[in-house]
């Protein structure tokens, strides 16, 4: 068995350097790397590009480098929760490239699978297109779009082992799978890190040898976004 | 005339037995409440859960499980989870059978608005446009009409585009609207509205062709 665990986020995060490009996992606030986010501004590191599917909220998520200016540019497919995000884009300090979301999914797992690009016909015939290859398939017309390219991502899953083997829980899985192996450097945390031979080989969503390293975040806030029930009848 | 719940109940009974459907953000998370009876229809959501149920009673709400707009949900029996370009998959590969979408504008041609009004709002496009390119069949829940009062229903759109040649039907709140060669074909009025009434409220090319019927609403 090949370990992959390191002991707290400090050692995950090491080698985290100012201009890096970082994957983030997570959709809104479901499923974010909350503790490798809290480290980022810890560290300070600036000049950042973040592909993501959000920018978090004002106070949770990646708004809190948002908040502290260490993001030179956003690659999203919405952005809609975050005033500070509005305000920097608006007044040009951020650079911001929206993307449909499949399109951000699937140039993670190229960039995971190893294509070098794809064709997709979502954007075609809009400003997404503007600038890029097309071409016809079949009487239909897609779009070429490129696999990211990217040092770290820092994903999060519901359980994992010391081989870097990862489950995920519910739609917190969202886009954290398509980022395993798609940077140089892949850091999983996780609610629970448990001993190899623990997990079921049958029930793992990401085999270990996407990732290069994991370990147990210190506590998960889990914040909810929209709170909505319906009344016991 | 329709309001919202209106619409969503009149898109309902577009809903056929065996459907697995993609309802987008506000009025189209209405049609999930007037499923009609007799048929079973399964709800995606692009975050990643096919077999959406209801929202969760109160104090059972899970963090981990929510829908695209960011709203703790339930599952039903059957129900799964996956990742993101598996959900994109489902709905490029035209798994899903009808996509229930907002707009700020519809041209004539079947294109449609909604993700940015430049200069104003900008809050991304999020799954849509994979959404509209790849879907078979597009319906699109909206307001005739902004609140200026200007008509949506365009000869063309003027907002940056989300999709060309895509949108199928339209349910607004004064009528039922198919996207037809050379314009909106009527094909039903909302209850006590007129065919002069929408004339008036649609800028795009009107197609009337015999007897236009009021909506029945069950």
């Amino acid at each position: 068995m090949i370990r992959k665990t390191v002991p707290n986020v400090a050692e995950a995060l090491s080698g985290v350097k100012d201009g890096m490009t970082f994957m983030l996992g997570g959709f809104g606030l479901c499923g974010i790397p909350e503790n490798a986010i809290a480290e980022l501004v810890k560290l300070n590191v600036t000049d950042v590009t973040c592909i993501s599917n959000n920018a978090g909220v004002d106070d949770f998520g990646l708004g809190l480098l948002l908040q502290k200016k260490q993001i030179k540019k956003m690659i999203s497919s919405y952005v809609g929760e975050n005033d500070e995000f509005e305000r920097q884009m608006l007044s040009g300090e951020l650079d911001v490239e929206l993307i449909p979301q499949g399109t951000l999914a699937e140039r993670c797992r190229a960039a995971q699978g190893g294509f070098p690009a794809f064709y997709t016909p979502a954007g075609y015939g809009t400003e997404v297109a503007e600038g890029k290859e097309t071409r016809e398939f079949n009487g239909k017309m897609y779009v070429l779009e490129h696999a990211f390219q990217a040092d770290f991502a820092f994903v999060k899953a519901w359980k994992g082992d010391e081989a870097g083997n990862l489950i995920f829980k519910g739609t917190a899985r969202n886009f954290n799978p398509c980022m395993c192996g798609a940077a140089k450097i892949t850091v999983a945390e996780v609610e629970e890190l448990v001993p190899a031979g623990t997990l079921d080989p049958n029930q793992i969503h990401i085999p270990g040898i996407f990732v290069q390293r994991i370990f147990q975040g210190e506590k998960y806030e889990k914040r909810i976004e929209q709170r909505t029930v319906r009344q016991k009848a | 005339m329709l309001d919202k719940n209106g619409i969503a109940r009149r898109i309902a009974k577009e809903l056929q037995d065996g459907y697995f459907v993609n309802l987008g953000i506000g009025i189209p998370t209405l049609v999930a409440n007037y499923i009609p009876q007799g048929i079973e229809v399964e709800f995606q959501s692009e975050n990643g859960v096919l077999g959406m149920g209801p929202f969760p009673f109160e104090g059972e709400e899970d963090a981990d499980i929510i829908n695209a707009g960011k709203q703790t949900i339930t599952t039903m029996p059957g129900a799964s989870f996956f990742d993101s370009a598996m959900s994109f998959g489902m709905i490029r590969g035209q798994h899903v059978d009808l996509t229930i979408l907002g707009a700020m504008e519809v041209s004539e041609s079947g294109d449609i608005a909604n993700w940015k009004i430049p200069g104003r709002m900008v809050k991304g496009m999020g799954g849509a446009m994979d959404l509209v390119a790849s879907a078979e069949n597009i319906i699109v829940a909206m307001m005739h009409t902004n609140k200026a009062g200007k008509s949506k229903l365009l000869k063309a759109c003027s907002l940056p585009l989300t999709g060309v040649n895509c949108v199928k039907k339209i349910v607004t709140n004064l009528a039922l609207l198919e996207v037809v060669d050379g314009g909106f074909r009527l094909l039903e009025r909302a209850p006590g509205v007129s065919i002069e009434d929408i004339r008036k409220a649609t800028e795009g090319n009107l197609i009337v062709e015999g007897e236009i019927p009021e909506m029945i609403l069950d």
